[in-house]
């Protein structure tokens, strides 16, 4: 599985009302950090297709980084039943990335 | 084993991987985060020769596919020191152990908090240090920023620029800043200053709303705000290594421009190397120095 995109006009649909875990990456152009991780990212999602990954460009998408409270990127959030089940903030490596999606 | 192993993947390290490649040694780089270090929050590099201008990210990337090209090899994993044994160095990550014949170490440096309660797990959460990257997200918001040397004046006039009003905090009655930025203080009319005023508290429920304030005369305040940028230095990330090489009293590791360490085999370089200039370019060249060191000892053994 690779990482899609999300935006305001599916978040609902692709990220709250997906019956898999989901890993949203909130990110920007401008975040180094933020283009270091994905393709991390990206790797992590080839090794776990049991989950889905998501990205949102917060530069895009502002509501969405203003109703998730987004105040550092790049910022990993998961998402279970439509809940925030893990945050992470900050470049982490590939195995922290996954343990954010577990159990 | 490798021959060389080297701890930390930002300029330093990637610089030594290229330079032992080059000297056709095996060579491992254990980095804990990502690729490319401190350097990936810059913007734009404007002070390292014949690339003006280039991203921090382009160049980590161009830095990291060199040193891979070169047929460098990675791992992730967190250093939690090392043991001399056979004739090489044990390092011990958390779920692995990785072996050198020689040892690069070239973790760099972290930005000091402030030691409050709820600091850490606010961080992100309206806790930040790093105003360039996270400055957007406090458009037209009230936002503080602790420190008095040039990355806090520089931070409160980046963050003018975006947020609503910014307050700098400061202990001491001056800044130990560029003049010239100082000056330009007093032309923003969004930044307050606040001297000889210490930030003693974050104020939370799920995100940061105020800090408490101790003022000249020790009487508390709580000043609402939705961000806090901390910028009070930084400290060597080399706690792991406490005990087993020499470390002067701050925490960098002491070994002198050709990079040896207190432990011959091991060789320290970038900013948590003792050293008078951090920059960009003494990481690079800290880099090939220690990697030439290196091989050298792998040589002789």
């Amino acid at each position: 599985m690779s990482v899609v995109k999300v935006n305001s006009g599916n978040f609902a649909e692709e990220v709250l009302g997906s019956d898999r875990t989901v890993l949203v990456d909130f990110n920007a152009d401008w975040c180094g950090p933020c283009r270091m991780l994905a393709p991390m990212l990206e790797k992590v999602a080839a090794a776990h297709p049991e989950a889905k990954f998501a990205a949102v460009n917060i530069d895009d998408e502002p509501e969405l980084a203003v109703r998730y409270g987004i105040s550092s990127i790049p910022c990993l959030i998961a998402f279970r039943g439509g809940s925030e089940i893990r945050r992470s903030v900050g470049l982490i490596p590939p195995d922290a990335i996954a343990a954010l999606i577990k159990g | 084993m490798h021959d060389v192993l080297v701890i930390g993947a930002g300029t330093a390290g990637l610089t030594a991987a290229i330079y032992a490649r080059r000297a056709s040694k095996s060579v491992l780089v254990l980095e804990a985060r990502g690729f490319g270090g401190q350097i990936l929050n810059t913007p734009a590099i404007w002070n390292y020769p014949a690339e003006p201008g280039i991203s921090g990210f382009d160049f980590a990337m161009k830095l990291y596919s060199q040193a891979e090209t070169l047929g460098a090899e990675f791992a992730f994993g967190t250093a939690s020191g090392f043991r001399a044994e056979d004739g090489g160095f044990t390092v011990p990550t958390a779920d692995a152990e990785y072996r050198g014949r020689s040892l690069i170490i070239a973790t760099g440096t972290s930005h000091r908090g402030l030691g409050l309660p709820g600091e850490e797990a606010l961080t992100g959460r309206g806790v930040s240090f790093c105003a360039t990257c996270d400055g957007a997200l406090y458009k037209g918001r009230d936002v503080a920023v602790v420190g008095g040397g040039n990355t806090a004046v520089s931070d409160a006039l980046y963050l003018s620029d975006l947020a609503a009003t910014v307050w700098l905090i400061h202990r001491r009655d001056s800044f130990r800043a560029d003049p010239a930025d100082v000056a330009l203080l007093g032309r923003k009319e969004n930044i307050r200053l606040l001297l000889g005023t210490r930030v003693t508290g974050l104020v939370a429920e799920d995100k940061l709303s105020a800090v408490v304030l101790t003022g000249p005369e020790g009487r508390t305040s709580e000043l609402p705000v939705a961000g806090l940028f901390i910028a009070v230095g930084m400290v060597p990330a080399t706690g792991a290594f406490e005990g087993l090489l020499e470390l002067d009293p701050s925490g960098y590791i002491v070994a002198g421009e050709d990079c040896r360490t207190s432990v011959p085999g091991v060789f320290a370089a970038g900013d948590g190397r003792t050293k008078d200039v951090r920059q960009l370019v003494t990481a690079a060249a800290d880099g090939a120095v220690a990697a030439t060191a290196a091989v050298r000892y792998v040589n002789s053994l």
